[in-house]
């Protein structure tokens, strides 16, 4: 994001003397540009002005030249001899380019260097070297490494060089102890990609004066109407977009300007150079230079060319198929015929020659070089979707497309140009070309009715009509009518982003202040459902349920890949199609979105564990991702208009399905060994009692569906695995993982944990408020039945007979005691239950008692169930 | 004692008040008994002296009599006394004795805890709810058309491209601006149950929305690729931002403790307008009490409300969202976000059931 420099700022604003960089930034954030950063100085002193007094060549041994040189760093900083004289400092330097009666800049000991480059005394080469010559990449201005700066090809005029003397500071000469401010810009200010837009502000948020830069400017643009037939503008110029996006052509105004005559060797000058090496630019020639630096003070990109070498006319088209290009940067890129491009003629071929990627970047042929003289300047206004396009393509983020994706001043490009040729002129000793071509189709902007009311009745703010009206005026619209409350308002040509009523009302709000809007609480809303839906409520008692139980929540990023397939023992091809896959994983071997919680679950126990934590008892709601292939592709919609209810429901349809689901893993020890007792492995029994109280807290009733062995899935124990269900739906399963899946996580034995569809389970709660039912103040009768079964029968079926054949006098059931044995026989085991009687209507005696057991006796008995003495 | 022993009046006296001297002496239950025995047993003189009134002349009988029934009396009463103390007391050393030392662990089952970030979103969800707002809810891997396009991002609007947005690959199509795509991402922010909220919900609208977002940021200090925001979105007649500030203050409030408040600063947003960025007043502030950035807000731009069929010159209203994980990095003081996305369950166990 762009920086601020004050010293550039005040060419367009009225800044105070004394303003710090912590002030401008709160200045600038009160009206919405926000700071992201004060960039403090990376260097510190002393580094200051010396005059090179001798500097004598000494080859080394191992090739290099050196210069052994004795540098006047002023009275305060020069050496003392033994007689007690100031004498220049000694100084090895081994840059070619040192000589005799240079000024060069000199870092002293207790100089730090960006890098935290400390500059002290050291020997070498036979001396003792007591500062260093510095390169601009030694401090920090650039990537010029080939010889240290001498000052006289560092952009001063005879007078200001003359002016330098030994001792001079450096740091404030070059502007290295400056702080910089970098703002962040949000996408609707493209302005305020410009030291313009930025003094622009500055004046609404301190009312300090401005003066935009671009009348002027505009106002010593040659004319480009009405020139006489004999004069030829500086070059041919056509746009032949057919391909335009969205209708709209890639480049309404294309303006072109030559310079001719202009001095390669010519040298930018320092506080141009300084101001851009603190923008971050980096400092190439004077031609290029200026067009950077025009950009950056009015927002204008400029290109600049060398007129030489290009053929007119220049054909603004579209790429075709096939078509390739080497950018700047030295790569080489297929084209899409959605890019724009500057082509020029050569041989009569109209625009066969591709110069460049328009708005984005240029190409290698056509460039200005060390040795252009004669310059065509580019200043032209492209279609921001295209340009955005274009850079999103071919992921060229340059300082050019990021300024005309966000919008450039349709209406400064001459201004822009003649910027360019005065500077060119100034420092270049170039001619601008009083013929320049300026092909213009951009639209003029429409009025916006805008209803002063609206300030009101949107912001809040009872702002009167005449500083609406001002303000709008200040920020550039051209305001008129206003009688019946009614303004036409027309937004300045940089303003892309105010086109509808509520962008004025804001551009009112923020120049009023928001400090300024009153603080209201909106009523509360009468209509519709109040409270928590019942879902909601449910899932808070599920979360709180688990808690009680003694499990830890906790939140697990929903990724999985190959491994966690794998480890669960999950088959990665099956499962690849039927999940959601992410298009750009931040980690590639986890590109799939969980369809079990379970699986994400299980990366956190094992985080847990791996920092020393034994017992991990987890769990978490969260949702599972259910990809269907054959989902409908979702269709891309515009916005801004009520999709039709066909095509709201194709969007959603394309959606995969995503359950909240709650999920737990309990591994390690129930209970540790303590001076309580003895400890216990945690256990199918654990996830079987978090699942029950879950679904008892919901007032649900559960039964436990064990299939065989055959049938259980891959990650489970095959003996320790059941499905949980409420009215013969499978809501969730549970039960201990499968000993290798374990294993493999590297979880202890016997570790397993539950999986429950809370859509399911919400779904079979009937809502309806508890029926009660009397509470008996009959006796209890109680009686233990202990019956031999085959194992076959499970436990539930004898209990659901037992309940079945008591009707409605039983009031309680357990099963108290299992076990197995030689007694007993082989194929079969003892089920010994605890029930508890009691009628509602009178008190049982022992013929009800006889009667009951003899019902359970037969009731059971079609299981195979004998009742044991 | 000898039989037929004659009344003596004196000496039955002096024998109690020895009995009742030894009951004074008496230090357990078994003495006691035997004292009991000795002076008021059969063999005892006041039995033997009870027995001897009958031969009394019939003029003595009656105090005789009464003697005796005195110095019963008095030697229950001494009796009855001791032995509740001696009961009381050997009671008490018996309790003593069962003393245990209570400061010894007993928790066999560990204590869970709620997650942080599940709990401060259903404080905010309360907060609002007691307004008689409601809590709404969107999914996660969610369209291009609610999480952009409805809100006023277009498939060119730079902002698009700001997002750091996960892409879904999914059946092919292409989006909006001719890229390739499933027209399918996993959510960017929970505005996007903005147009879902408003067509399923109609107007009037006052919502909250919590949940989970993704943006490819990597994990780090104070980033993470998943994490979660509350959007709030209210939608009526005659809503302006001055009601958007007095709700962000009691949102304030009720996060931060009677002293924080909001303000507003000038921001960009696509999906409103005006738009603001929201900064918190916090008291309890690292070096002091300042302001801090907190979320972003602004008023329903009137292209959301098209694109949800309501007409923006009936309706306005005004949106916010916080970031949860900001809001507890703040309030509890947590340096590093990897404590807050990782599980580990020491660090959920801190907050237990919340606060």
């Amino acid at each position: 994001m762009p920086m601020v420099d004050i010293d550039w700022l005040r060419e367009h604003v009225e800044v105070p003397q004394d303003l710090t960089y912590e002030q401008l930034a709160k200045d600038l954030v009160r009206v919405g540009l926000e700071e992201e950063e004060i960039h403090a100085s990376q260097v510190t002193g002393p580094i200051v002005v010396g005059y090179v007094v001798d500097a004598v060549e000494e080859p080394q041994k191992n090739g290099k030249n050196i210069h052994w040189c004795h540098v006047d760093v002023g009275e305060r900083y020069n050496d003392t001899d033994d007689a007690g004289n100031k004498v220049p400092r000694g100084i090895v330097c081994g840059a070619p380019n040192m000589a005799a009666g240079e000024k060069v800049v000199v870092t002293l000991p207790g100089a730090v260097l960006p890098g935290d480059f400390k500059i002290e005394p050291r020997k070498t080469y036979g001396h003792v070297s007591d500062g260093m010559c510095a390169s601009e990449r030694e401090l920090g201005l650039g990537d010029n490494h080939d010889g240290i700066i001498l000052l006289r090809h560092y952009g001063f005029s005879a007078e200001e060089y003359a002016a330098l003397k030994p001792g001079d500071d450096a740091m404030h000469l070059l502007h290295l102890d400056q702080p910089i401010l970098e703002i962040n810009i949000t996408p609707d200010r493209g302005y305020a990609f410009s030291y313009r837009g930025v003094a622009r502000e500055y004046h609404h948020s301190t009312g300090a004066v401005f003066v935009d830069p671009v009348t002027d400017l505009a106002a010593k643009a040659p004319v480009t109407q009405g020139i006489p037939e004999d004069h030829a503008t500086d070059i041919e110029v056509a746009v032949e977009d057919h391909g335009p996006i969205h209708g709209v052509v890639g480049c309404d105004r294309y303006y072109a300007r030559a310079v001719r005559g202009f001095d390669p060797a010519a040298h930018t000058p320092n506080w141009m150079r300084r101001r851009l090496v603190r923008a971050t630019m980096r400092c190439m020639s004077l031609a290029v230079d200026v067009t950077n630096y025009v950009m950056m003070d009015l927002g204008q990109p400029m290109h600049a060319y060398d007129l030489d070498k290009i053929s007119g006319p220049i054909v603004v088209r579209r790429a075709r198929a096939g078509e390739r290009l080497t950018t700047l940067d030295g790569k080489d890129r297929e084209l899409s015929v959605e890019d724009l491009l500057i082509t020029d003629s050569p041989d009569g071929q109209r625009g066969s020659r591709i110069l460049g990627l328009a708005g984005v970047m240029g190409g290698l042929y056509g460039e200005v070089t060390a040795s252009t003289t004669n310059i065509l300047l580019e200043s032209a206004h492209f279609d921001p979707i295209s340009i955005a396009r274009s850079a999103r393509r071919h992921k060229i983020p340059s300082e050019a497309s990021r300024r005309f994706e966000r919008g450039v001043d349709f209406d400064m490009q001459p201004a822009a140009a003649q910027m360019a040729c005065e500077l060119m002129e100034k420092y270049g000793n170039g001619d601008p070309s009083p013929y320049p071509v300026d092909l213009n189709t951009a639209p003029r902007r429409q009025a916006i009715a805008f209803k002063a009311s609206e300030v009101a009745r949107v912001a809040g703010l009872d702002t009167p009509v005449n500083t609406i009206s001002e303000i709008l005026t200040d920020i550039g619209c051209s305001v008129a009518g206003g009688g019946n409350g009614i303004f036409s308002v027309t937004p300045p040509t940089w303003r892309p982003d105010l086109g509808e009523p509520c962008d004025l009302v804001e551009e009112v709000a923020r120049l009023v202040g928001y400090d300024e809007i009153p603080v209201t609480v909106p009523p509360a809303p009468v209509e519709g459902a109040v409270g928590l839906s019942p879902d909601q409520r449910h899932s808070r008692q599920v979360a709180d349920e688990l808690a009680e139980y003694g499990m830890v929540e906790t939140l697990s990023y929903p990724f999985v890949g190959d491994d966690d397939f794998s480890k669960a023992g999950l088959d990665r091809d099956a499962l690849a199609p039927i999940s959601v896959e992410v298009a750009n994983p931040l980690a590639a071997d986890r590109p799939y979105l969980r369809r079990s919680v379970l699986l994400t679950l299980a990366q956190t126990v094992q985080r847990n564990r791996r920092r020393g934590i034994d017992d991990v008892s987890i769990y978490e709601l969260g949702h599972v991702y259910l990809r269907d292939p054959n989902a409908p592709a979702i269709p891309a919609l515009p916005g801004a208009q009520r999709p039709t209810d066909d095509q709201l429901a194709a969007l959603d349809a394309g959606l995969p399905k995503q359950p909240l689901h709650a999920a737990g893993i309990l591994s390690g020890k129930a209970v540790r060994t303590g001076w309580l007792g003895e400890e216990r492995d945690v256990d199918w029994t654990d996830a079987l009692e978090a699942v029950n109280r879950v679904l008892d807290r919901l007032g649900l009733a559960v039964a436990i569906e064990q299939p065989s062995a055959d049938q259980v899935p891959v990650s489970w124990h095959p003996g320790r695995f059941a499905y949980a269900t409420v009215d013969g739906t499978r809501v969730g399963c549970l039960g201990e993982f499968h000993p290798t899946v374990n294993e493999r996580f590297g979880f202890p034995a016997h570790t397993g944990g539950f999986e429950l569809d809370l859509d399911l389970v919400f779904a079979a709660i009937d809502g309806k408020p508890v029926q009660a039912k009397p509470v008996s103040t009959f006796p209890p009768v109680r009686q233990d039945l202990a019956f031999t079964v085959p194992s076959t029968v499970s436990a539930a079926q004898v209990r659901d007979a037992i309940v079945e054949a008591s009707g409605d006098d039983l009031e309680r059931i357990e099963l108290f005691d299992v076990f197995t044995g030689d007694q007993l026989g082989s194929g079969v085991r003892s089920l010994a239950f605890a029930v508890t009687f009691r009628s509602s209507s009178k008190t049982l005696d022992s013929k009800d008692t006889e009667a009951l057991r003899r019902a359970i006796v037969d009731g059971t008995a079609a299981l195979g169930a004998q009742l044991r003495a | 004692m000898a039989e037929d022993m004659a009344f003596d009046a004196q000496a039955v006296s002096d024998e109690v008040a020895a009995g009742i001297e030894q009951i004074g002496k008496a230090d357990d239950m078994d003495g006691l008994k035997a004292i009991k025995s000795r002076y008021a047993g059969a063999d005892s003189m006041m039995t033997a002296m009870s027995k001897a009134i009958g031969a009394l002349p019939a003029d003595r009988k009656k105090d005789a009599g009464q003697l005796m029934g005195k110095l019963r009396a008095d030697f229950g009463r001494a009796f009855g006394q001791k032995a509740s103390a001696i009961k009381e007391r050997d009671e008490a050393r018996a309790l003593a004795a069962e003393s245990v030392d209570m400061t010894m662990p007993v928790r066999r089952r560990p204590l869970g805890a709620r997650h942080p970030i599940a709990k401060v979103m259903e404080d905010v969800e309360d907060l609002f709810v007691s307004m008689g707002w409601q809590v709404s809810r969107g999914p996660e891997v969610e369209t291009e058309w609610y999480d952009f396009d409805a809100l006023n991002f277009g498939p060119d609007h730079p902002a698009r491209q700001m997002q750091d947005t996960f892409y879904v690959k999914g059946n092919q199509a292409k989006d909006a601006a001719g890229f390739v795509g499933s027209n399918m991402v996993l959510r960017t922010q929970t505005s996007s149950d903005q147009v879902r909220a408003l067509l399923t919900r109609g107007v009037p609208l006052y919502i909250v929305s919590p949940g989970r977002v993704f943006r490819t940021d990597q994990l780090d200090a104070t980033h993470t690729p998943v994490f979660h925001q509350c959007e709030a979105l209210a939608v009526d007649k005659h809503l302006t931002m001055a009601d958007l500030k007095g709700v962000l203050d009691k949102l304030a409030v009720a996060m931060f403790g009677p002293e924080a408040k909001s303000r507003l600063r000038p921001s960009y947003f696509p999906f409103t307008e005006p738009s603001a960025e929201l900064d918190l007043w916090f008291p309890d502030k690292k070096g002091g009490p300042g302001w801090i950035e907190w979320g972003g807000c602004g008023m329903v731009n009137p292209n959301v409300l098209k694109s949800a069929g309501i007409d923006p010159d009936v309706y306005s209203g005004f949106a916010f969202g916080v970031g949860m994980e900001r809001t507890l990095l703040l309030r509890h003081d947590i340096n590093d976000m990897h404590d807050l996305v990782e599980g580990d369950v020491r660090f959920s166990k801190q907050f237990v059931m919340g606060e």
